[in-house]
């Protein structure tokens, strides 16, 4: 029977049990832990794990430093190459990138851990606050970054540690981007993705107009007129629909806007929260609500994803932080009605499987859950309006900008990177190394005259 | 019963006629300076003590400021450890009772007494039989003490002197009537001139070795040495695992050489485990002393030390300690007669491979250039015989246990330098590059 009423309501849990669910999911090293941890390293040659990042950072030297003592220069090493390094040492899927790439696996299915290293070496610089790059000369050339999150902010250091003057215009009111905004909020605690932003912005050379977006007062021709550079990182505006009737039904909500909210609120004993949860979606977006939603007290919270557990974009960790959250998942399945008068009561579903030809398709087989409160996680896309008259001229591939190995775009003195670009992986590391390879290449456009 | 006879295994030991029924003693130092420790000991299963070295009344003064100082691995494993740590500072009467008293409660228990006495004749033959009259089984002479007392003439001060090494154990000897070790010093150029000196002064044995010079490091804050005394150091006597190679050699010296072979040794220098009494045992000691491992991991690891050897013994088909005591001797040489027609090369299994490059990153900036970190596009270790020396530096540095091993090569070409693998040895005496060679007869 569906509930007359939907059960969505603030307050299942008290102040103090979620002050509890939100803490670090993976609390930072001590000393003597970091040292034995560090003391597993090989140093390898040609480490697989520095060809695994995709910063390449050079993690032997830096856990080399960690173990003799030299946490400046651990903390150097990793964040010239990663200024995001603190950031990312808490959300890196580890587990598919250095840590999969450890050479400890073949040895004893127990990799070195790099991920918790690595912010043993970052975290005393974010708390003092430490400046450790210095500004080259003055250039006297302007960059124009467009965007607030990893990948803008990691251009914009780049660019002013080369001696340039960069202005970022960011839609958001604050900076950070999904940093912020985004990731799961037991992953980044005490407001680190703010202290992280003011950081890099203390190289200086950096101006911030916040609150201004592409597409309004601010056109990327007017941009290039006012700047010898421009780089875009709006990442991923827009959210895929379902493309189902009844999708604006109130209930059916987006996760990745709820999650925002989440990061945002002061007391999230606040937020709204459904007794039971639908989730339909497999990526990170899919776990951060349906545990969050968990951790603020839903009693039943259910993954649905359409394909099967290996083509979950969630990696297997995070799938298992799920599970162990108390939320199931369950695959091979995909919604086809949203039912519900005032508000989504219930899901219908129906089973899938790969046909001959490799397509997915619905067996005719269903089923329903109830639902107070039905997440949409399946993806974001870029919102060409946003880009308005750019959107034109730009070339596009797989629904994205098109760059080249360089982040340029296909226009003269625009470059863009992070997960508005195509061939990203969507994670803040990538978004990272697109904004140093494009400061890097608009440095040398720059320098021979451009 | 001794839960260790495992096989028909027996550990008791004998040296110089002294029983103790296992060969690892506990070394002169401090967990050996009362009656408290020592029973301690003897509960846990020592086969015997050598009481911390009793000198002349009044007792010296140790400091009260840190008297050991270590080398840590970064899982704060000791691996060297250093201490300035004097001779015991309690009354000469003090220890004599507890002496007495222990051997009377422990009579099947080897307990041997180190004694530092100045360079003169009367202290002998003072204090020699009141240690003789408590009914401990040996002296043992501390020539070895390289910090404090060495500079009142005495420990490491007589044991650089052959001839003073001499005197005192002939002094000694001439009041003695239980057996006389005499303790050397490794802070020596050349550790036959001690044992020979030992020798022809009477002594029934020597032990080797004492602590070595040392200063553990510096404070980084402070910029002075570590440990410090109220911000001044002074070198302290350097122990543990990191010594025993040193221990080794000295050891293998005395045993090999034709003026002090057959002289008793009582081998101490690092053991940890019954790995380190193999060494020592199979290189010439007839039982080992043990103090850093103790001072670090308490009394408890005689427990392996006499489980592993019994194990080891018995795998090795041999009945009792003895069997094993100088078996390595006859395989320590000089380098001029090692066989330089002998050819050995490296040998990776790639199964155990874990990629870590580690051998070929130091066989290229240290050694050869023999190993290689691609092989048709893709990351693999491959030794490249025609550079390979048979260093066993990748051997070394390999962190998988047998993924890298030495063949031996017994017939064809040595593709390195061309020429034939041959059973006929060749050593420096007679090779065509010595311009010193011996002629053919």
């Amino acid at each position: 029977m569906d509930r007359p009423q939907p059960d969505v309501v603030p307050g299942r849990l008290t102040a103090a049990e979620i002050e509890r669910n939100f803490r670090d999911l993976h609390p930072p090293l001590s000393k003597s832990e970091a040292l034995i941890a560090a003391d597993r390293c090989y140093f390898c040659y040609a480490a697989p794990c520095t060809t695994a990042c995709p910063t390449g950072i050079d993690i032997p030297r830096f856990i080399q430093s960690i173990r003799s003592g030299d946490i400046e220069g651990a903390a150097r090493t990793i964040l010239s190459e990663n200024v995001m390094g603190g950031m990312c040492a808490r959300v890196c899927p580890t587990e598919v990138l250095c840590e999969q790439a450890c050479v400890r696996n073949a040895h004893e299915e127990k990799p070195v851990d790099i991920g918790l290293l690595q912010r043993y070496a970052t975290d005393p610089v974010f708390e003092s606050g430490q400046q450790l790059f210095e500004r080259a000369q003055p250039t006297g050339k302007r960059v124009a970054v467009v965007g607030g999150g990893p990948a803008a902010l990691s251009c914009a250091h780049r660019l002013a540690c080369l001696g340039h003057e960069v202005t970022v215009y960011c839609r958001d009111a604050k900076l950070g981007g999904l940093n912020e905004f985004g990731i799961a909020a037991y992953k980044t605690v005490d407001d680190f993705a703010q202290r992280e932003v003011a950081w890099i912005l203390s190289i200086g050379g950096i101006e911030v107009r916040t609150g201004v977006a592409l597409g309004g007062e601010l056109s990327l021709a007017q941009l290039c007129c006012g700047h010898d550079a421009v780089f875009l990182a709006v990442g991923l505006a827009g959210v895929n629909a379902l493309g189902l009737e009844s999708e604006n039904l109130p209930g059916v909500v987006d996760a990745v806007e709820y999650i925002a909210g989440l990061r945002q609120a002061r007391d999230k004993s606040q937020l709204p929260v459904g007794r039971r949860v639908v989730v339909i979606g497999g990526g990170m977006t899919a776990i951060d609500i349906a545990v969050q939603s968990r951790r603020l007290g839903a009693e039943d919270v259910t993954i649905v994803y359409r394909r099967g557990q290996e083509h979950m974009g969630a990696s297997r960790f995070e799938q298992e932080l799920a599970q162990g959250s108390g939320v199931r998942i369950r695959h091979w399945a995909r919604p086809v009605r949203l039912v519900g008068k005032e508000h989504v009561t219930r899901v219908e579903f129906e089973y899938t499987r790969i046909d001959p030809d490799g397509r997915l398709e619905g067996t005719g087989e269903s089923f329903a859950l109830q639902a107070d409160i039905v997440f949409k996680a399946i993806g974001q896309e870029i919102d060409w309006d946003e880009l308005g008259a750019a959107s034109r001229v730009l070339r596009v591939s797989n629904g994205r900008i098109g760059v080249d190995a360089h982040r340029k775009t296909s226009l003269d003195n625009v470059w863009a990177g992070g997960d508005c670009v195509a061939g990203g992986q969507d994670l803040t590391v990538t978004a990272v190394q697109d904004g140093k390879i494009a400061a890097q290449a608009i440095d040398r456009y720059l320098r021979s005259g451009g | 019963m001794n839960k260790y006879a495992t096989g028909g295994v027996d550990l008791a030991s004998e040296f110089l006629g002294i029983r103790s029924p296992n060969p690892f003693w506990l070394a002169s130092a401090p967990p050996t300076d009362k009656a408290y420790n020592v029973n301690r000991a003897f509960e846990a299963g020592w086969g015997g003590v050598v009481w911390k070295t009793l000198g002349e009344d009044p007792p010296i003064v140790n400091v009260s400021g840190p008297r050991y100082g270590a080398i840590h691995a970064n899982d704060r494993r000791v691996i060297g450890f250093n201490n300035v740590e004097l001779i015991t500072d309690r009354p000469l009467a003090t220890n004599l009772a507890e002496i007495r008293q222990v051997k009377r409660d422990w009579p099947d228990r080897a307990l041997v007494v180190s004694v530092m006495l100045p360079m003169n004749r009367e202290a002998w033959a003072k204090y020699v039989p009141m240690i003789e009259d408590t009914g401990a089984d040996a002296l043992e002479l501390n020539f070895g003490c390289p910090h404090g007392m060495s500079e009142r003439g005495m420990g490491s001060a007589v044991g650089q002197v052959p001839e003073y090494i001499q005197q005192a154990a002939e002094w000694c000897k001439a009041v003695a009537r239980i057996p006389v070790i005499v303790k050397l010093t490794p802070n020596v150029t050349n550790i036959l001139g001690p044992a020979r000196a030992a020798k022809k002064g009477g002594a029934d044995a020597v032990s080797l070795i004492n602590t070595m010079n040392s200063i553990m490091r510096v404070d980084y804050d402070t910029l002075t040495m570590y440990p410090a005394t109220d911000g001044m150091g002074s070198h302290g006597g350097y122990c543990g695992p990191a010594v025993k190679p040193v221990a080794l050699h000295m050891v293998a010296e005395i045993a090999r050489n034709e003026a002090t072979r057959g002289l008793p040794i009582s081998g101490i220098g690092g053991v940890t485990d019954w790995r380190d009494a193999v060494d020592f045992l199979a290189l010439g000691a007839s039982n080992v002393q043990v103090c850093t491992a103790a001072m670090v991991y308490g009394f408890k690891i005689i427990d392996d030390l006499q489980s592993g050897l019994s194990h080891f013994l018995k795998d090795k088909g041999m009945s009792r300690v003895a069997d094993l005591v100088g078996r390595a001797v006859p395989s320590v040489t000089d380098w001029k007669f090692l066989n330089l027609n002998y050819v050995v090369k490296a040998r990776i299994n790639q199964d155990l491979c874990i990629q870590c490059g580690r051998c070929h990153i130091v066989c290229e900036d240290a050694s050869h250039q023999a190993i290689t970190h691609t092989v048709d596009g893709k990351r693999r270790f491959e030794v490249i015989d025609q550079e390979c020396v048979g260093c066993n530096l990748c051997v070394s540095v390999c962190p998988v246990v047998d993924c890298i091993t030495m063949e031996t090569l017994t017939s064809g070409v040595d593709s390195r330098t061309g020429r034939a693998i041959t059973s006929e040895k060749m050593d420096w005496t007679t090779h065509p590059n010595n311009p010193m060679r011996r002629q053919p007869p």
